[in-house]
């Protein structure tokens, strides 16, 4: 309903201008705020200055003009336009909030990563926020980090420009959360690598221009063999054609990438070898908190299209929502929303003083993923049949971000990190 | 006033109101003093951002030498005046009114206030929405023209230099005007002029380092004393849910029992 509701903006008027279409100033509501969600309501919050708010602001405008518009049409066809959409975004300085001012970024601390995911969450689905997030937080914070000068010009600022598409490699059909069970193996050969293997669950993977890959470069402890490697994806040896489908993410494609006898010139390592592991841990921080605060617009948005919708929407002669099992439960939901962002703040906050924050950002995230779980889920159930057709923003809502509690390192990944934390998890069995 | 040989300043002020979010469902006082604006998501009039954008594009032709912003209000609109400078205005002027006084600023107030500054900046060109969204007056571009005895352009949907004239062109009903104006002048935005830019990030950190100065209207000398009284502010009626009738007939007795026809 929402969703329809969205698209129908933009049609039918000469300029596609959404203010045009204000919201019909009705409804007085017993005093209380009728919008509930983040970015409608003016508040420095937290971490944020108003250089956040600031940035908040042109990034919605430009998802108002240049994405929602065509969302509902990338999500029938399974597949967004990313070295177009990057572009734009790299044209106006979004996907080089925190990198280093010499390859093109804004060299700015990760609170305005968290406050470009918080924003991200305005796009009316989850892929491509997704999909943002991996080329901004995910496969390139390693590189910014340790990578090379000419590395980093090589493969970093046409990132940033939103010139190339990045990926990030980690997961194999044999092992996800388990990063250290990887099989892909770089054999060196002169100056270069040979790398064998295969990647599995590879977002932006049929387009990606380039990988940042995990690869075993070495035999030995597992945890010190690893390596990461910026891996071009348009080279003989690379076969990227298993497209896979998914639940929901939809206008987000995922790719299995086999490698077979693919050459890669030894200057493409990141840092030193058999940093690997370690690097993917220190990214794997700015990751989960990405995924974090990545759920807490569309959490919010999917309260408030049901209190919308609930509002409208009669049963035996009143608004499904003056149940008070509706209402209630929806207050409930939004106090748990505001707890996760207090949490997520308090992370940020610790971690652009420079402290790890791995405890927490694995709290959060394992909270993240089952909150938008139980958020998706009772709305759908209010929405009733509404709910379960495709065409509703909660339907679509409930399938995207059902990956939370999977991709990122499961939600028992990351109770095992906290129970590492409580000195709790059982030691592994002894090798006979 | 503005000398407009080749090489002097061509000096643009744009007119910037600090209003409530488009897309924010304004909600009445209980008091029905006027509406809630506490808590409220703000942003710049959009009118006035196609404004700063077309000044914005005057500069980037040479034409404009230096874009100030001006924005009347609380401290808040301080806020406005950054997206203008990250949009690419050069500096800011706040004009400082407290707020139990901006409720009732007047748009005749902040003409007054504008063509004191046209004065004192010695500005070529005043450039502002045609109306802001939140009390649609439409009236600050010509009452400034009329204090300065400046011609007024408004409804711009284009504008076009011309040695030292402008050729504007206006949406009137029936079609389009071309008029040509004298500099300096007071233009007003309309809907279609330009599709206003994001503002990049790189710009919106710069403009944290660009200059905003602060003025009270008294320092312009300018009185912005109380000359309308607001009795009280209403929801418009609410709409009453319509019927889907079958076909005609039933339409002719609907009307017929309503007594519209005989």
């Amino acid at each position: 309903m929402a969703s329809l509701m969205y698209c129908g903006r933009n049609v039918g008027i000469k300029c596609s201008r959404s203010w045009l279409n204000r919201t019909p100033k009705h409804h007085i509501f017993l005093g209380f705020s009728v919008r509930a969600s983040s970015s409608n309501v003016e508040t420095v919050d937290g971490i944020y200055t108003q250089e956040h708010m600031e940035m908040r602001r042109s990034l919605r405008k430009l998802i108002d003009t240049e994405i929602n518009p065509h969302v509902n049409e990338w999500e029938a066809n399974k597949k967004f336009p990313a070295h177009e959409v990057f572009k734009k975004l790299g044209q106006a300085g979004f996907l080089g909030v925190t990198k280093p001012v010499e390859y093109g970024g804004l060299g700015l601390d990760y609170s305005y990563s968290v406050a470009l995911a918080e924003e991200l969450g305005n796009i009316h689905c989850g892929g491509i926020p997704m999909a943002i997030g991996v080329q901004t937080d995910m496969a390139t914070p390693a590189l910014a980090k340790f990578g090379s000068d000419a590395l980093r010009q090589e493969f970093l600022a046409p990132t940033i420009a939103g010139d190339l598409v990045a990926c990030i490699g980690v997961s194999e059909p044999h092992a996800g959360s388990d990063v250290s069970g990887i099989k892909t193996r770089a054999v060196k050969d002169g100056d270069d690598y040979i790398i064998n293997g295969s990647k599995m669950w590879i977002t932006n993977g049929l387009q990606a221009d380039w990988m940042c890959c995990l690869a075993n470069t070495s035999e030995g402890a597992v945890h010190k063999n690893k390596s990461l490697i910026c891996v071009p994806l348009n080279a003989p040896g690379v076969n990227r054609t298993t497209r896979i489908d998914k639940m929901g993410m939809h206008s987000s494609d995922t790719a299995q990438v086999f490698f077979e006898d693919l050459r890669v010139p030894q200057k493409n390592l990141i840092g030193e070898e058999g940093m690997g592991f370690t690097f993917q841990m220190i990214q794997f921080q700015e990751e989960r908190m990405f995924g974090i605060a990545g759920t807490l617009t569309p959490m919010e948005r999917c309260i408030q299209d049901t209190i919308d919708y609930t509002r409208q929407r009669l049963v035996f002669g009143a608004p499904v929502l003056d149940n008070q099992t509706v209402h209630f439960r929806l207050a409930e939901l939004q106090t748990e929303v505001e707890l996760l962002r207090s949490l997520l703040y308090r992370t940020v906050d610790l971690y652009v003083q420079g402290n790890d924050v791995t405890k927490f950002a694995s709290m959060g995230k394992l909270k993240a993923g089952r909150l938008v779980r139980q958020v998706a889920d009772s709305c759908v159930q209010f929405w009733g049949g509404m709910g379960y057709a495709d065409e509703s923003s909660v339907s679509r809502a409930y399938r995207d971000f059902r990956l939370l509690s999977i991709g990122g390192g499961s939600d028992e990944t990351m109770l095992s990190i906290i129970c590492k934390f409580m000195g709790t998890l059982p030691k592994p069995p002894k090798k006979k | 006033m503005g000398v407009l040989g080749p090489k002097m300043a061509f000096r643009v002020l744009v007119g910037c109101k600090r209003v409530i979010d488009y897309a924010v469902k304004v909600r009445v006082k209980p008091d029905k003093t006027g509406v809630v604006t506490d808590g409220v998501k703000h942003s710049l009039n959009p009118f006035d951002e196609i404004a700063i954008e077309e000044a914005v594009r005057l500069k980037e032709k040479k034409i404009a030498t230096e874009i100030v912003a001006v924005s009347c209000g609380p401290p808040k609109c301080q806020e406005v005046l950054r997206t203008a400078l990250a949009m690419g205005a050069d500096r800011g002027i706040h004009i400082e009114v407290p707020d139990e006084e901006y409720a009732s600023l007047q748009p005749i107030h902040v003409s007054k206030i504008l063509a004191k500054l046209a004065a004192q900046e010695e500005a070529s060109m005043i450039i502002v929405g045609k109306q802001a969204i939140d009390d649609d007056c439409n009236q600050t571009a010509q009452m400034t023209a009329a204090f300065l005895d400046w011609p007024q352009a408004t409804f711009a949907s284009k504008i076009e230099k011309t040695n030292g004239d402008l050729l504007v062109t206006r949406e009137v009903d029936g079609g389009l005007e071309t008029i040509k104006v004298k500099l300096p002048a007071v233009l007003s935005t309309d809907l279609r002029l330009n599709e206003p830019r994001y503002a990049t990030l790189p710009n919106i950190m710069k403009a944290k380092k660009k200059k905003i100065d602060k003025k009270k209207p008294a320092d312009l000398g300018v009185d912005i004393t109380q000359h309308v009284e607001v009795l009280k502010v209403e929801e418009p009626p609410v709409r009453q849910a319509g019927v889907i009738i079958e076909n005609a007939e039933q339409l002719v007795s609907k009307l017929r029992e309503a007594g519209h026809i005989q």
